[in-house]
């Protein structure tokens, strides 16, 4: 761990070396002079709370944004990327956290989008682009079939799909942010081995991710930003995770993480007995207790969401009953459960969770709008009163109540989501991957925020793939898999993170 | 890999640059653009009587009736839908408000409850698919614009029905109260109505949290469903009334009458910033919105421009409107 990043004394040239690079929006310091490196076949991560530069760094060296000042070289010739093309001319490619992907397209034309192959008379050759989408996929060893239609995909290939994009430019710089953000553990497995195999390639790659967990697995070193600076730059066996969220908060963090036994009540608040869906969930039972943080693990496809989706009314039952408060209870639409004092932070937040072009206040009262109604109109002075006072407990960092919430961070974007359904003053609150894209600093405020929910008396269903944090907040754990519970784990019997591994991926966990 | 789709990190900003930022052109073209197309023609045509209160009245009742359907079109689109069917269902309600009056011998109320439903039966349809059937409203309006049409032409022998109804008529659009004519009543009546139910009302800010993220308002609680079915009903309602407008003001009916008006309906809704793609919507935008196309009418035919030169210039002025209220 080193407090200035090392001095450029490479003699080979690197892959890229970024010097002094300073960037502002709109008069706001957003980079201060950034020195960044990266070597020849090496996977660097990039890390840092949101707004903290990681994503401006990469989308100037992407030719995304023009820096104000500073310089940087791409294998020892210095460069000034003005478009995304310039650098992909470079060699330098970036797999964008949301995906650049048309979704009526297939994977090959979206391979070759705007670079099609020719045929006679100028024509599109189809099969020469799906020819040479299958040679990319079998130098990555992976195995997609190139005329399958984006959008019948899982997101496991978007990613792939992407990167497939990348390498047929010809990249030798790869910038992935978030690029696990959407995957199940077996598809990051499969990814990783990808990367490696990349990197033996020769392949240098940027990884931007807020997994600790990943980064230790997969990077060779890391560099931590923080407002705009760089903080630290290391080899990953010198550092521990540790260090890493010391230098990316700024503060210590290290008992947010840590589960204290909670005393949860015996009085059950919700009971599922037999939940069936037409498509994925095969006879759900479980019971929640008042006070009770329940988590919900599993793999990606084993039917977590779609029980948060059936519970909250979103999805209809095909068989199966629901008791609140020992009471049987018909849950058809999100409005019923909303009256049966249900609430679901769901797992998109920009899809599902937000109006993006409208404002915070918006946002934050469209759940609300029935109980402001007077006659109809809406009570727009008790409206700010309960925004006002919301966005002061939950912290939420914004200019004013009417700014659309697509320009705020991730984090604070997340935090109205949850202020939102906080507001409807909910006695069982559902969370679907409430912290997915979200800098550590604030994971750690709705940690503390599940906490002193349930602290009131309240109960919680939480689902997380990250699985320090449901181990973090939940008194037991439900394993889910193929639409069935296949383990209920008390939080007393988890004594690792590994036993809940296990659990997940089937193996069983030691008595 | 081509474009970024986020924008840029958003930090506290000085107050000067929120102000600055706070100024929206997109919300705020159709004031200035307004302006501009008002004084340009106060200047160059004031010798032809351009500012005379009864050339500026004549502007009002020559766009009221489009003015009224727009109305109920801001809710339309500002829901994510489209109708197109609009102008035809003005026609065949005031066809069948005409045969009410006249063939079947209706009494007066009687035969505005006609109208009335016309315009309804053909909203709850269209309502009814593209809300529970779930066809895109595009699609469904196109369809019924033809039927709605064939069934106007088809009662009415494609020829014109003539009103005796001298109330009706002074009620509908053709009467004066004072200096007064009731078209513009109507007009300022359906307007009042619209803007406080989009700004002030449950229904309204649901209406534009639909259009913005309909899944997202699903999630929070909306019924969507409903509130698609409810802004293509009103939309037919408000034809059906537009309709009778058109019946009073030219003294009959006729399947014609609003052929065409759809589009005039979704440019003025366009043209005072109402978002295309929905969720963000302004009445007050829209009176503008067709009172400037109101006013472009009027100033170009004062101008003696023929109709030919007109259409051109209409369209480059409509084109030349949203261009500057688009984002940079």
């Amino acid at each position: 761990m080193a407090d200035v990043p090392p001095p450029p004394t490479a003699p080979t040239p690197q892959a890229v070396t970024m010097r002094g690079i300073t960037k502002s929006f709109g008069g706001v310091p957003v980079l201060r002079a950034v020195d960044f490196d990266l070597r020849h076949g090496e996977i660097h991560a990039l890390v840092g709370g949101n707004g903290a530069g990681k994503s401006t760094l990469m989308k100037i060296l992407a030719g995304v944004y023009n820096h104000d000042a500073g310089s940087y070289e791409v294998d020892g010739h210095p460069v000034d990327f003005h478009t995304v093309h310039d650098a992909q001319a470079a060699g330098v490619g970036m797999v964008f956290q949301e995906f650049s992907l048309i979704p009526t397209l297939n994977v090959a034309q979206n391979v070759f989008l705007t670079r099609e192959a020719r045929g006679a008379a100028g024509l599109i050759d189809d099969r020469e682009m799906e020819r040479r989408t299958r040679e990319l996929f079998a130098t990555m060893s992976v195995d997609v079939d190139p005329r399958r239609t984006m959008d019948e995909l899982p997101t496991a290939f978007w990613q792939l799909t992407e990167i497939a994009k990348a390498l047929s430019q010809r990249a030798r710089v790869l910038i992935m942010d978030e690029p696990t953000a959407a995957l199940a553990k077996t598809e990051t497995v499969e990814l990783f081995a990808l990367m490696r195999r990349l990197k033996a390639q020769g392949i240098s790659i940027v990884y931007i991710s807020h997994r600790m967990e990943e980064i230790f697995e997969i990077c060779d070193r890391i560099t931590v930003l923080r407002d705009g600076r760089p903080v630290m730059t290391a080899n990953v066996g010198e550092v521990t995770p540790r260090h890493v969220i010391d230098a990316i908060v700024g503060r210590k963090l290290e008992e947010t993480m840590t589960y204290h036994p909670r005393q949860v009540g015996d009085e059950v608040v919700l009971e599922a007995r037999g939940l069936s869906t037409a498509t994925k969930l095969r006879g759900i039972d479980f019971q929640l207790r008042r006070g009770e943080v329940l988590g919900l693990a599993g793999l990606m496809g084993s039917g977590r969401t779609e029980l948060a989706r059936v519970l909250f009314g979103i999805d209809g039952l095909q068989s199966g009953e629901l008791l609140i408060q020992g009471g049987p209870v018909r849950i058809a639409h999100p409005g019923a459960a909303m009256a049966n004092g249900i609430a679901l932070i769901p797992e998109d937040r920009r899809a599902q969770g937000l109006i993006l072009a409208h404002g915070v206040r918006e946002n934050f009262l469209l759940p609300l709008l029935g109980r402001l109604s007077r006659a109809g109109f809406v009570d727009d002075a008790e409206g700010d009163r309960r925004t006002k006072t919301f966005i002061s407990r939950l912290s939420i960092q914004l200019r004013s109540m009417a700014q659309p919430i697509g320009t705020l961070s991730g984090g604070n974007q997340q935090k109205v989501v949850i202020a939102k359904w906080l507001g409807t003053e909910p006695r069982i609150l559902i969370m679907d991957e409430p912290t997915a894209g979200v800098d550590i600093g604030t994971k750690g405020e709705i940690v503390g925020m599940i906490r002193a929910f349930a602290n009131q008396g309240n109960s919680v269903i939480i689902i997380s793939s990250e699985l320090p944090e449901l181990l973090a907040v939940s008194d037991r754990v439900l394993i889910l898999r193929d639409g069935a519970v296949e383990q209920e784990l008390d939080r007393g019997d988890i004594l690792h993170e590994e036993d809940l591994h296990h659990a997940i991926q089937g193996v069983g966990v030691p008595a | 890999m081509t474009q970024s789709t986020s924008p840029s990190p958003v930090r506290p900003r000085p107050a000067i640059g929120a102000a600055l930022s706070a100024f929206d052109w997109r919300q705020n073209i159709i004031y200035i653009g307004f302006l501009i197309v008002f004084v340009v023609f106060a200047m160059t045509l004031s010798q032809k009587g351009f500012l005379s209160s009864t050339n500026l009245l004549n502007v009002f009742r020559q766009t009221a009736i489009i003015s009224i359907m727009a109305v109920a079109m801001t809710f339309v689109i500002g829901a994510g839908h489209i109708d197109l069917s609009v102008g035809a269902v003005a026609g065949l309600s005031s066809v069948t408000t005409a045969l009410a009056l006249g063939s079947w011998g209706l009494p007066l109320p009687a035969a505005v409850v006609v109208g009335l439903l016309t315009g309804l039966v053909v909203g709850v349809a269209n309502g009814f698919l593209v809300a529970v059937v779930a066809i895109p409203s595009f699609l469904v309006t196109l369809g019924m614009l033809g039927i709605v049409n064939g069934s106007a032409q088809w009662l009415s022998n494609t020829a014109p029905i003539p009103i005796q109804d001298d109330t009706f008529t002074f009620i509908f659009g053709s009467g004066d109260i004072g200096p007064i004519p009731s078209l513009l009543i109507w007009t300022a009546v359906i307007f009042a109505i619209g803007h406080v139910v989009l700004r002030k009302t449950t229904y309204g800010r649901r209406v534009l949290a639909t259009g913005g993220n309909s899944v997202a308002a699903r999630f929070s609680g909306v019924d969507t469903r409903l509130i698609t079915f409810l802004v293509m009903t009103v939309m037919g309602l408000t034809a059906g009334l537009a309709g009778m407008l058109f019946a009073g003001r030219l003294h009959s009916g006729r399947f014609e009458f609003g052929a065409g008006a759809e589009l005039s309906v979704i440019a003025a809704v366009i043209l005072g910033g109402t978002s295309l793609f929905g969720g963000r919507a302004t009445v007050i935008g829209t009176l503008l919105g067709s009172l400037m196309i109101g006013l472009i009418n009027n100033g170009l035919t004062l101008a003696s421009l023929p109709t030919s030169q007109q259409f051109i210039v209409r369209g480059l002025i409509i084109i030349l409107a949203v261009a500057l209220a688009k984002k940079r």
